[in-house]
């Protein structure tokens, strides 16, 4: 049906037809709009010719690890963008996750246990404890989504407040048992390995387990983008929320379904980053919804609301990634750092609402 | 005539992309009088007035204030020199003040930067003493009535210094003993010489307070002439008489049994007020009636979008209670909105998207997953079956024009499988050619032996496509007329009864 070759003849042979002024529009058309990737390819040429070392395998399975890491909450949040709305609970429903999938899976012999009586760590204790954080996160979503939903509150205005009562309840967990807000740590191997054991290496660098989770988990998410009646009800919901009530969209469980999918994708965050970090402290997952935030806005979802895709969200993190990888190789310090990217996010936003500006 | 001319507008003409909205139209207002602005929904009055005002750039024509030509770029050039508007939807800052309101943009300042709000409380109270108007200037516009917000307008208004006053459709909303103000402010605005453009729908009230009326149809005017030598029925037939050839296709359906029964339906929210009527299988009924007499409100509250206070559905002797679209559509109703842009569409969505949304179901395999073949499938039916023109599925339907965006979106509804389809405005904003696709479509529905309640502005439209038609009037309904025996001047006299 559409034939690629076929299509770039048809599309040279229209060039060809349009006069001196509309040629340049569509050459500048053209560039303004795949900017993004026109920049990220010089980029990724310069530091590849000032430090060879970064194209090596090596340095590709960082960016796929850094990426596996990343990914979740991002795949999360994505869903509140798509209704036009936001996430800013999301870096602290994974503190709060880790902090809790922390306690259940310490070891059984350490000095600092937080709860002495709880079962050993075995398979079925790892599985359980994932269930649980996932669950909690699930619920702090559907706490937002609620709101959301039920009060026509605009979700920076909820999940803030959400924000601000899980970092009370990580506070409170962190004082149980005399712990005094110390960090939790001696987690047992079993569930460092669950999360970190090696696969397999690649370019001398170890690819661990949560590689394969991530895989799993953009299945899981594209499946539910895709190929669901609440996925198709989500972008009618995020395009034009009035139409989809019409429709016969049920609006206000489609919002909270979002969020609770969030909540879970968050508390998922939280077990990995318990183990990947090997210790969890109070502040553990502090702002990282703006990484996932400018994750996905670099990858095309857009706060116009109802457009998106898995792919481009995926390529948000890996263009984010990428460019933090690079910038450190080139020996940017850490303030530079946050300058560029804050700089890459505003031009990412500027360069998609062109796309949605009607033009008059 | 001894009167000067204020305004004189000439030759005034206004394309939009495949509609003459204007097409030549000449207006004349003297000083001191006031000219009722006459026409249908969609003649072009307020294309005129959004012509005057700089709203709209005018295509040709030309406009002589005073005798000198003026081309205002905004409505507050206009306001500047004279023109002022008071708006049928007001334009307010309703958490500010009332005087904030009325000197907003001219702030009168102390040393150039601080607000006087001395001034300001004492040059409002003026203006509102000189007009009779009883209403705190410190006071929060919110708070206030429909009425007394619009009285701030006109005191607006007045506060500039206006020469010219257009009135668009100010009574809507207002109580009788309120209008009665209303006319009062009027009649001493035009003994102080000021020229007054009146655009209203409602007879009674035109012939009371115009000394000349203006009729407009289709984008041309058709008269001008003193109030006192038109009466009411030669207004009616000049505002309507359009001819009818070959607009609509031959009407092949029959009309069987009784199957939607609506009574007593009364809004919880608007002015509905016991509705009644029943709608036969097969049947085109048609909803008429002016601007704001409660046809969307009755569609939507039929399928369950707005609030009823009491009132029962009836489908094939089964109650329907319709609490939500979705309980509607369950039940076999469709509801094609008026606002095609606002409620219709997904704008970002492609085609296929915009297509299946209210039909998911069909396409669930398993419980679980959606078919994609099963949605092409569906699409490319009724993009086949209504002859959609578009490049593909997946192209976004904000780039289709309006006529396919509609047909699009009578796809989404016929995938529901309907027994009754309301149809709100269908042909709005649609080009001749696509509008007659439309009626064919309507007829074939019928035909199919689903019930099709269509409500529509256009009264030859209606006169041409339905068996029956009820005209409401005020939130009730005011008659019921046959199809093929009314002439569009009894519609009308309807139409007013309670208004």
């Amino acid at each position: 049906m559409t034939n690629p070759i076929a299509n770039i003849q048809r599309s040279v042979a229209d060039f060809r037809q349009m006069d001196k002024a509309d040629k340049k529009r569509y050459i500048t058309d053209l560039v303004l709009n795949n900017a993004l990737y026109i920049l990220l390819f010089v980029f990724v040429i310069y530091t590849a010719i000032q430090k060879p070392h970064f194209l090596s395998l090596g340095s590709f399975a960082n960016l796929v690890i850094q990426v596996a890491a990343y990914l979740p909450m991002a795949l999360g949040i994505a869903g509140c963008i798509v209704l036009t709305g936001t996430d800013l609970s999301a870096g602290r429903i994974s503190g709060l996750t880790a902090a809790v999938a922390g306690v259940f899976l310490q070891k059984t012999d350490f000095v600092n246990k937080m709860f002495q009586n709880l079962p050993e760590v075995n398979g079925w204790w790892i599985a359980a404890t994932l269930l649980a954080v996932v669950a909690i996160g699930a619920v702090i979503g559907l706490v937002n989504g609620f709101f959301v939903a039920k009060f026509s509150l605009h979700p920076f205005i909820v999940t803030l407040s959400t924000q601000l009562i899980t970092y009370g309840i990580i506070l409170w967990f962190f004082a149980l048992n005399g712990n005094n807000g110390q960090p939790i740590s001696g987690l047992s191997d079993e569930y460092k390995t669950f999360v970190n054991g090696e696969m397999f290496r690649l370019g001398n660098v170890a690819v661990p387990r949560y590689v394969l989770y991530a895989l799993l988990l953009i299945v899981i998410m594209w499946f539910i983008w895709n190929k669901t009646t609440f996925g198709k009800n989500m972008f009618a919901v995020g395009s034009n929320a009035e139409a989809a009530k019409v429709s016969g969209v049920n609006v206000f469980w489609t919002t909270v379904l979002v969020h609770t999918l969030a909540g879970a994708a968050y508390g998922y965050t939280g077990f990995i980053e318990g183990a990947r970090s090997g210790s969890v402290a109070p502040n553990s997952g502090l702002n990282t919804e703006c990484d996932a935030i400018a994750a996905c806005v670099i990858g095309g979802v857009s706060f116009v609301g109802g457009t998106g895709k898995i792919s481009g969200i995926i390529l948000g993190v890996v263009i984010l990634r990428l460019i933090f990888v690079a910038l450190t190789m080139l020996g940017v310090d850490s303030s530079s750092l946050y300058i560029i990217k804050g700089a890459i996010i505003l031009c990412a936003c500027a360069l998609d609402m062109r796309k949605y500006l009607v033009k008059k | 005539m001894d009167q000067n001319v204020l305004l004189k507008m000439t030759g005034i003409t206004k394309t939009f992309p495949g509609v003459k909205a204007l097409d030549g139209v000449n207006f004349e207002l003297k000083a001191g009088t006031v000219h009722a602005l006459m026409g249908e929904n969609g003649a072009g009055k307020s294309t005129l007035m959004k012509c005057l005002f700089g709203i709209y750039a005018k295509d040709g024509g030309q406009i002589l204030l005073d005798g000198k030509e003026i081309d205002f770029k905004s409505s507050k050039e206009a306001l500047e020199n004279g023109v002022a508007m008071v708006h049928q939807e007001l334009n307010q800052a309703l958490k500010r003040s009332v005087m904030d309101n009325i000197w907003l943009g001219r702030y009168p300042k102390i040393g150039g930067i601080m607000v006087d709000e001395k001034k300001m409380y004492k040059d409002t109270k003026a203006v509102f003493d000189e007009l009779g108007i009883d209403v705190d200037p410190h006071r929060i516009m919110s708070t206030m009535s429909v009425s007394q917000r619009q009285m701030v307008e006109i005191a607006k208004a007045v506060s500039y210094n206006s020469k010219i006053i257009v009135f668009d459709e100010p009574t809507s909303s207002l109580t009788e003993q309120e209008v009665e103000h209303l006319f009062e402010i009027i009649n001493m605005l035009r003994d102080r010489g000021v020229g007054i453009i009146y655009i209203s729908h409602k007879m009674a009230e035109i012939k009371r307070i115009s000394d000349y009326i203006t009729v407009m149809r289709d984008g041309k005017w058709i008269a001008t002439d003193h109030a006192d030598n038109l009466e009411m029925a030669d207004i009616i037939r000049l505002m309507v008489g359009r001819e009818l050839t070959n607009q609509f296709p031959p009407k092949t359906n029959v009309p069987g049994d009784v199957v939607l029964e609506v009574q007593n339906v009364t809004g919880l929210y608007n002015q509905l007020q016991d509705v009644s009527f029943n709608a036969r299988k097969g049947e085109i009924l048609g909803l008429a009636g002016l601007e704001s007499s409660g046809r969307t409100e009755t569609l939507e509250s039929i399928f369950g979008i707005r609030t009823r206070k009491s009132g029962t559905i009836a489908l094939d002797g089964k109650p329907c209670f319709n609490r939500s679209a979705h309980e509607s559509i369950k039940n076999g109703f469709s509801l094609l909105t008026e606002e095609r842009r606002a409620t219709g569409i997904f704008g970002v969505l492609d085609i296929k998207d915009n297509t299946v949304i209210s039909s998911l179901k069909r396409h669930l395999r398993f419980g679980l997953w959606l078919s994609d073949k099963s949605q092409r499938e569906d699409t490319q039916y009724y993009i086949d079956a209504m002859r959609t023109k578009t490049p593909s599925q997946d192209t976004k339907i904000r780039s289709l024009s309006g006529g396919n965006q509609q047909k699009v979106i009578i796809g989404r509804w016929l995938l529901t499988d309907p027994e009754v389809l309301l149809l709100d405005e269908p042909t709005r904003g649609i080009d001749v050619g696509a509008k007659y696709e439309i009626y064919q479509l309507i007829i074939d529905l019928a035909n199919k032996g689903k019930t099709v309640i269509v409500v529509s502005s256009e009264m030859p439209e209606l006169l041409g496509i339905c068996d029956r038609i009820v005209v409401m009037s005020g939130g009730r309904v005011a008659g019921e007329v046959d199809g093929q025996n009314t002439t569009q001047e009894d519609i009308m006299t309807l139409a007013a009864k309670y208004v």
